[in-house]
């Protein structure tokens, strides 16, 4: 690919000498630190204001701990585990239904359609909270699913509303040119989708669905309201016990914010490798 | 050169009509293809040129009237349309290429899928008709990087790979300039002569001229009349016909 007449070529040497110092990158980390700096700076003097005794000293214990030479995962490890395992098999449901509510939506099944829509409307007008309580207390027990279950589940059927219309609108990108040029060779629907219109759709979809998957991340902190042991129920219980509230909170954001960059850095990797 | 029409057609219309919402686009439109036969479509636009033969593969539904391909005929029951579908090869003004394959793939997609060859096979047929469109060197690269010209030419080998019994031409030189237009054409020209049945909605007239058994005029919905090219540009019985010579000619 490299003799394509479409391959962006680097910008000629006179505009870059047109960066002004106001645009460079180095003003740009300053930015940055200036930004950081008097965040701290208002959080530290907050504390103090309120006489906030800090003990970073006692969080490492919380992570891991070295008994005897043998390493021990301490409860915040163990929680993030969990949230983990929750956010993986929630990814894998909300990908499966959310297919099958935009491959439902497009069908020519005037119920299909109707389920589809009814589905998606009512899981994005009520609060993800309520819809956890109502696996959890009236599905769950009929279900008889345990709380872990209630938990990928709630969850996967709240996002998977979401990842529907993303993969709705991807497949409606593809033009309607495909679709005759496809049918007329004789392709099945099925054939279709999988050879035409998903191999085009899919890197559109791409940047969105990351989104719902990190959302993912962010609302499995909310089964924590069902006593399911994530990385959240478990920062609650060592509060409860030490009062470290500042430190434990903020060290369990800093978790879930490395968790959430890392997967837009691999999902930004894989979206240029699709598209090249 | 004309042919009687056999009592066995391969290709039927017969009263089709077809409206969009209130709008009529087919009138009670009739017409009988014979294997090997060469059939020219003109018209102004908006006369349903295309939407007959979209018609043909079902591409639209038509809503009165029959629509017969060898003998079985095209209707609500879907089950045997793809069977059908993949008989009837089509070309489009906008070539249509899959972006995301390279021209052979595009190529060999049909006869793998739906055919069920095995790819050895499917790229030995598609290295076949990518020479015989004069575009074999093209085989790896992506439409994108093709001209227009040679995409049409691309996809005309696209579905000549699945051996159709028919070719239906939707305007394939519209979307392209002069060279390019002259590079379709040969291609056309050379499969006439191979024998192919072909309907073609286009407005060159010269190839009309050369190569149709029958052109057939369409207005309004309706075809006009549809006789041989002799007698179809020197005497044409409607007086809408005789217009619409006057201002493309």
């Amino acid at each position: 690919m490299t003799d394509s007449p479409l391959a962006p070529s680097r910008p000629p040497p006179e505009t870059r000498r047109n960066v002004r110092w106001w645009n460079a990158g180095w003003f740009d980390v300053l930015q940055f630190t200036v930004f950081v700096a008097a965040l701290l700076g208002l959080a530290v003097s907050g504390a103090i204001g309120m006489g906030y005794n800090w003990q970073w000293y006692r969080v490492p214990e919380y992570l891991v701990r070295i008994v005897g030479g043998e390493l021990l995962w301490g409860p915040l490890a163990r929680g993030l585990l969990v949230t983990l395992e929750l956010t993986g098999w929630s990814v894998l449901i909300t990908l499966a239904i959310g297919l099958a509510a935009a491959l439902l939506r497009l069908s020519d099944s005037l119920s299909g359609r109707f389920v589809a829509k009814a589905y998606v409307e009512a899981v994005r007008s009520t609060p993800l909270l309520i819809q956890v309580y109502l696996f959890y207390f009236v599905l769950g027990p009929i279900l008889g699913l345990d709380r872990f279950w209630v938990g990928v589940l709630a969850l996967s059927i709240f996002e998977g509303a979401f990842a529907g219309e993303v993969i709705r609108a991807g497949i409606l990108s593809v033009r309607r040119g495909q679709w005759e040029a496809g049918a007329s060779l004789g392709l099945s629907r099925r054939q279709l989708y999988r050879s035409v219109v998903l191999p085009q759709a899919v890197p559109l979809m791409l940047p969105p669905l990351t989104g719902i998957v990190i959302s993912l991340i962010r609302n499995s902190a909310i089964v924590s309201v069902i006593a399911v042991f994530d990385l959240t129920t478990e920062a609650r219980n060592i509060i409860a016990e030490t009062f470290l509230s500042f430190e434990i909170w903020i060290t369990v954001a800093v978790i879930y914010l490395a968790f959430t960059v890392a997967l837009s850095i691999v999902a930004g990797r894989l979206e240029h490798h699709v598209r090249a | 050169m004309e042919r009687l029409t056999p009592a066995e057609p391969l290709i039927e219309l017969d009263g089709v009509s077809k409206w969009f919402g209130a709008f009529q686009v087919l009138r009670d439109v009739s017409l009988r293809v014979a294997e090997g036969e060469r059939i020219v479509i003109c018209g102004p636009s908006g006369s349903g040129k295309s939407t007959l033969i979209r018609c043909i593969n079902r591409l639209e539904e038509h809503q009165e009237g029959r629509v017969v391909f060898a003998g079985r005929e095209l209707g609500a029951d879907t089950a045997g349309l793809t069977e059908v579908r993949r008989e009837i090869g089509m070309v489009f003004q906008e070539f249509n290429l899959f972006p995301h394959l390279t021209v052979l793939e595009n190529c060999m997609l049909g006869p793998v899928r739906v055919l069920g060859m095995s790819p050895a096979d499917a790229r030995e047929r598609a290295m076949e008709f990518l020479g015989r469109v004069r575009i074999p060197e093209q085989a790896g690269k992506h439409p994108a990087q093709l001209s227009g010209g040679q995409q049409q030419r691309a996809a005309i080998a696209r579905s000549l790979c699945m051996r159709p019994r028919v070719m239906l031409f939707d305007e394939p030189t519209s979307a392209l300039d002069p060279v390019m237009i002259k590079e379709v054409l040969d291609v056309m020209n050379d499969l006439a002569e191979s024998g192919m049945t072909m309907i073609v909605v286009t407005h060159e007239m010269g190839f009309a001229r050369t190569v149709a058994d029958r052109v057939a005029f369409m207005d309004e919905g309706s075809i006009v009349e549809c006789l041989p090219p002799d007698r179809f540009f020197t005497s044409p019985a409607d007086e809408r016909t005789k217009r619409f010579l006057s201002q493309i000619l």
